[in-house]
């Protein structure tokens, strides 16, 4: 009797240390990796005394499942543009209350003007970020003016070159190289782009496919040539001066990632309190300071304090570049599942 | 004291159908399914596209080349262990295992630092004159990642069966005329054949199905069938996903076989 007496003892113990890892929070928040100033987590609990959980994704298609299955209930996340439109088609987000967010009036109108490409009435998402897709390279090993995708395809780039190891990414290069649309649903266009990524990854220049990793490599001199976001543009310059960042005369991606509410979220009053606390101008500028992606808040635009960088063509380009570049558009089931089994076609080759 | 046994393995049980049992279930229902739920065998035959069927010869490949390194270095590791003595040889585990308790992926990071282009091996290599070596991102950078893994499964298996052979039984061979050689093939070789396929098994299972080591070690341009699968559920393929893990579970399910037609008294587990 005594040991079953014990036994039991040693399970309520046990459930009591597992029960608190568990502990729940008042907010779930699921973000892009490095995509936030970690003190401003801290600065939001100690205002608010929310307890925050704050999870991170590498690319859409990653988040993209946790939500719609529901395996975690996230309360506030931040895809991009194509992936708002998918999830917003899908009815998996909520409403958000704008009465709870005054500071939206920080957001620059054009912003949400570009919003509503994929968000038709600003109901569902306040932008966070916003930036191109385009090449970042190191003066000291290239001996060429880089203004088009085209060096990405250029055999003297031996084991020099950093792709994207994200679908979307990967095809908006091939494609607007070729001179298409990067949300081309032409099945000629898609066999014409994946036969340049194989032939590109046959060819041997492409030293890996990676997300994140192109920031500390190309920093690290490890690489020439790299496809990255422009909101990385800056902080690499500020690692390594080599850098210069270009967006290709053929044209990008411009892109917005925005804040969403998901449907299945259970503290939506706290989500959107965060979310509009992360409008307030000191906040945004803070984070643009840490992370150093382009800010739709142009009261914080106003106050960052380094003049080259409130005038930098790379964090706020001239209109003239962003006539060049579209934004991706969620392309349906049947597209989205073409682009993945090309995409693994290029992968495995 | 029966009952009692049985209520002690009663956690045990729960966790093995709540964490084995049920995925399994799920894995095998996947499989044989497809979207609309009909069961057929198609999810399972998507293994014969190309790509997918690369990517299984290439894991096959890797994994086995891996498991024979893994051989070749462990066992004269074991046998060195063995004719330690005691506190010297528990010493050397001990190195040997220590690692092990650091995290999987964050060893296989360092191997990437160590083995980037600008990492710390080519740096030291040219300041020595030496040529650069680039293996990483490519096959031989990810089975030295899993030789470097999975090494421990080798040596500890074989390790425990040669410990257990009596020196009276080498002690006999000599006596009746055998030379070291003849010794090894003829005693010590069978008498630690459990070990040596427990300890196969025990690298090429984890090896052929990681998609970590590739990822990490690979620059994301090879796919293994784990790549495979890992992408399918990514993208929410779970008839696909699941009908080429079922494959993989084939390969696992027959060296496990071979295991126990070798190994029948469990001599050469790891624990």
């Amino acid at each position: 009797m005594k040991k079953i007496t014990a036994l039991l003892l040693l399970l309520v113990v046990a459930t009591g240390v597992f029960g608190g890892c568990g502990k729940k929070a008042d907010l779930y928040i699921y973000n892009w990796g490095e995509y936030m100033d970690k003190d401003v987590l801290k600065i939001f609990e100690e205002e608010t005394g929310l307890k925050v959980k704050y999870d991170e994704f590498d690319t859409n298609e990653t988040m993209y499942p946790k939500v719609a299955t529901g395996a975690v209930k996230y309360d506030v996340v931040c895809p991009s543009d194509y992936m708002i439109q998918r999830m917003r088609e899908e009815d998996l987000l909520a409403e958000i209350d704008f009465n709870n967010i005054p500071n939206i009036q920080y957001i620059g109108e054009q912003y949400l003007q570009s919003s509503r490409e994929f968000d038709p009435e600003n109901k569902y998402s306040v932008p966070y970020c916003w930036g191109t897709v385009g090449i970042l390279y190191n003066k000291t090993m290239v001996d060429e003016p880089i203004d088009s995708w085209s060096v990405l395809f250029d055999e003297k780039y031996q084991d020099n070159i950093l792709m994207q190891k994200s679908v979307r990414d990967a095809y908006c290069v091939a494609l607007k190289y070729l001179g298409y649309s990067l949300n081309s649903t032409n099945d000629a266009e898609l066999d014409a782009a994946t036969k340049l990524l194989k032939d590109q990854k046959a060819s041997g220049v492409v030293q890996a496919y990676v997300v994140d990793e192109v920031r500390d490599k190309m920093i690290g001199d490890s690489a020439a040539i790299g496809v990255i976001y422009s909101g990385e543009a800056i902080y690499t310059k500020r690692e390594n001066p080599n850098l210069e960042y270009v967006v290709p005369k053929e044209g990008s991606n411009v892109w917005i990632d925005s804040w969403v509410i998901p449907k299945n979220a259970e503290h939506k009053e706290n989500a959107e309190k965060f979310i509009n606390f992360l409008c307030r101008p000191d906040i945004a500028l803070k984070n643009f300071e840490y992370i150093t992606y382009s800010t739709p808040n142009t009261e914080a635009q106003k106050l960052i304090e380094d003049e080259d960088i409130r005038n930098s063509k790379v964090a706020f380009p001239d209109p003239e570049v962003l006539e060049r570049c579209e934004t991706f558009k969620y392309l349906g089931e049947e597209y989205d599942a073409k682009y993945n089994s090309l995409w693994k076609e290029v992968l495995g080759e | 004291m029966k009952r009692n046994g049985k209520l002690l393995a009663a956690p045990y049980t729960l966790w093995m159908v709540a964490f084995i049992v049920i995925p399994l279930f799920f894995i095998l229902f996947y499989g044989f399914t497809d979207n609309d739920f009909n069961v057929t065998l198609g999810s399972i035959a998507q293994i014969s596209k190309p790509v997918n069927l690369k990517a299984l010869w290439l894991s096959i490949e890797l994994s086995l080349i891996s498991t024979v390194l893994c051989l070749f270095l462990a066992y004269p590791l074991a046998m060195i262990l063995k004719g330690k003595g005691r506190s010297s040889s528990s010493f050397i585990v001990l190195i040997f295992i220590l690692p092990m308790w650091m995290n999987f992926l964050l060893r296989t990071f360092a191997w990437q630092t160590l083995l980037d282009k600008n990492g710390v091996i080519n740096t030291v290599l040219s300041a020595v004159g030496l040529p650069k070596q680039n293996i990483i991102n490519t096959p031989s950078a990810i089975i030295l990642g899993m030789v470097y893994n999975f090494l421990p499964f080798m040596v500890l298996p074989i390790y425990n069966v040669l410990v257990k052979i009596d020196d009276n039984v080498l002690n006999a061979a000599r006596d009746l005329g055998a030379n070291e050689v003849q010794t090894f093939v003829k005693v010590t070789l069978p008498l630690s054949l459990p070990g040596i396929i427990s300890g196969i098994t025990m690298v090429f299972v984890p090896a052929l199905t990681t998609f970590v080591i590739s990822d990490i070690l690979g620059g994301g341009k090879i796919l293994l069938l784990g790549n495979v699968i890992e992408q399918e559920f990514q993208i929410m393929n779970w008839h696909t996903g699941s009908g080429l893990s079922i494959v993989l579970m084939i390969f696992i399910f027959v060296s496990m076989l071979i295991t126990a037609k070798y190994d029948k008294e469990g001599e050469g587990s790891l624990w």
